[in-house]
């Protein structure tokens, strides 16, 4: 190491105007390899933040071209604060946070079985992750036919086993926001289920080792020992997993198209329904700008996080 | 399997594999649900109690009625593979590339410009299709398979992905290569990217994945029947033959199935790939 760096210090001294030479030729190359990508970005992503963002303040049906364009200040994001459905959606969204600490209990202790207890390990695997693998429009609809009010094999199971009236799932506003939080835990299992795998098995084995010695029983082995060690892997999976609920869109847009009477819709279905059906592009870059900052106050509580919450 | 001496059938381990199953059939049964009703006449598709095995089989006529009939399923099959197809290969030409750029040459702009595609990270994608949607109205990309493959091609995730890869491929190689005289593209074709085909292959199949499963681009970027992927056509289709719950399984069927072989197939790359990006962040 030590002469390895005396033997480059003095080949820059040696080779100064020559390296100089040879860095412009680097710097040439690090930015033909990196700019399609940085071009990709700047266009599909960078520029329209910003647009996103200038829009917002905007009063622009798209129908009637850019004559059409009118700026409104502040009022977009006047109104959306009293707009009942954007707030019944933001209300729906954070009711939908609900689904991630559920599936992540659900995925621990699976994982943990899966990892360790139980035989056919491999067989386990793919049948948790088949919803997560499938499409989301194709899960969507094979649930909706499940769940049909009257014929669907959930409610005559239901009904065959004594529940007179079985609730309309989809169909019922007040059970609508909880079938698609169900369905969505139960697509979401097999993600988090492999990732926790991974994380069991890199825990180091002497420290369950270290714990049989000292005779620690299995369920002072799961507290002190791996949750602990999960725990960067759950605080990972809580942020990605809020985030993405932020995001739900396909099963919405799918199964419910935010019915009935508004009882699943959420952000980012309201601001489709706004952007492009309604063609209101101003009201909807301001859905956009708040979902945007959503996303990124939960990044930054991330940053914050971490050092706190995490025990490693 | 092998490995380990056999041990003695253990009786929690084999009870807690009957629960795990049990719960296991939660997972699966919707699925086989579909596979069989896809089998089924119409009006045996909610029979009660379930026909796991179709009593009277229409297999081929509804299969027919999806793949040729009003909506003709072979046309979106196309659609959607070349689509994905593309996709994933752009995508991983430019990740591969940006990720060999900003782990293996040092240069100055370096750490800005990979700031910058760190900070892209943070977006969501669905706070930027309002502007996306009016450029593509604008430039004329808008109801058109290039204009959604240029959306799709420029995820960050894989250039984060493959710059962990490359970083752990040794800097030897490299300067071996620049003493017999190799530049960075001969380096980075002959050198790196065989010594990464595990990782690009990982990134490559979900790529794939997530390309061929996605719905909401092309519901916002396509508008013309004859262009759509199968997703979208699979709603509509849905939409359109409302009641014929036979022919809407073999449509989701034919939906999953290309899919499940793929995951079937790099079964591994797939587990592993989420597992590491998972894991890592």
């Amino acid at each position: 190491m030590n002469s390895n760096s005396t033997a480059v210090s003095v080949e820059k001294k040696a080779a100064k105007p020559r390296k100089s030479r040879l860095q412009r030729h680097e710097t040439l190359a690090g930015f033909m390899f990196v700019s399609p990508m940085l071009i990709g970005v700047t266009i599909f992503v960078l520029i329209p933040i910003i647009a996103t963002f200038i829009l917002s303040f905007s009063d622009w049906n798209f129908i009637m071209g850019f004559n059409g364009f009118k700026w409104g200040g502040l009022e977009n994001y006047q109104k959306l604060f009293h707009d009942p459905q954007f707030l019944k959606s933001l209300l729906n969204n954070a009711i939908f946070l609900l689904t991630v600490p559920v599936y992540l209990i659900v995925s621990i202790v699976l994982a943990i079985l899966i990892d360790k207890h139980v035989y056919f390990k491999g067989f386990f695997k793919v049948a948790y992750f088949m919803p997560y693998i499938s499409s989301v429009v194709a899960v969507a609809i094979v649930w909706q036919v499940l769940f049909h009010p009257s014929a669907g094999p959930v409610n005559q199971f239901l009904m065959s086993i004594g529940i007179a009236n079985p609730p309309k799932w989809i169909a019922d506003p007040d059970y609508a926001l909880l079938s698609v939080m169900m369905i969505s835990v139960w697509i979401s299992i097999g993600f988090n289920l492999i990732v926790y795998i991974a994380a069991l098995q890199s825990i180091p084995k002497d420290l369950y080792e270290a714990a049989d010695i000292d005779g620690a029983n299995g369920w002072i082995k799961f507290k002190n020992i791996t949750l602990p060690m999960l725990s960067p892997t759950t605080f990972f999976l809580m942020i990605t997993g809020f985030i993405s609920t932020f995001k739900v869109f396909d099963l919405i847009a799918v199964l419910t198209q935010g019915g009935p009477v508004g009882s699943t819709s959420m952000l980012v279905w309201y601001m489709y329904d706004t952007a492009f059906t309604n063609l209101k592009l101003g009201y909807a870059s301001s859905m956009a700008t708040v979902l945007f900052l959503v996303v990124l106050l939960i990044t930054a509580l991330q940053w914050l996080g971490q050092k706190k919450w995490v025990n490693y | 399997m092998n490995k380990e001496p056999r041990e003695p059938l253990n009786i929690r381990k084999t009870i807690l594999t009957i629960v795990l199953f049990a719960v296991s059939i939660l997972f699966l049964a919707p699925f086989f649900w579909m596979l069989s009703a896809s089998f089924k006449i119409e009006s045996d598709v909610f029979n009660f109690p379930i026909e796991w095995i179709p009593k009277h089989w229409n297999a081929i006529a509804n299969y027919k009625e999806v793949w040729m009939g009003q909506y003709p399923f072979y046309l979106y099959y196309w659609n959607s593979i070349k689509i994905t197809l593309v996709t994933t290969a752009i995508s991983v030409i430019v990740s591969s590339m940006a990720a060999y750029g900003f782990s293996k040459i040092q240069f100055a702009a370096s750490k800005w410009l990979f700031l910058i595609v760190l900070t892209t990270y943070m977006v969501p994608g669905q706070a930027t299709l309002v502007p996306q949607f009016i450029l593509y109205r604008y430039i004329g990309l808008f109801d058109n398979h290039i204009g959604l493959i240029l959306i799709g091609s420029f995820s960050v995730l894989g250039t984060f992905m493959l710059r962990q890869f490359f970083m752990g491929i040794h800097n030897d190689f490299i300067e071996s290569a620049k003493i017999d005289g190799a530049g960075h593209f001969r380096i980075f074709w002959s050198i790196i990217l065989p010594l990464a085909r595990p990782s690009i292959a990982t990134y490559g199949i979900l790529r794939f994945i997530w390309t061929w499963n996605d719905y909401q681009n092309p519901l916002i970027f396509l508008r013309t029947d004859k262009l759509f992927t199968i997703q979208l056509a699979m709603q509509k289709f849905t939409s359109l033959s409302g009641e014929f719950y036979s022919l809407i399984m073999a449509a989701a069927v034919s939906a999953i199935l290309p899919l499940l072989i793929i995951f079937i197939i790099g079964q591994k790359s797939v587990i592993e790939g989420i597992a590491t990006g998972g894991v890592k962040g």
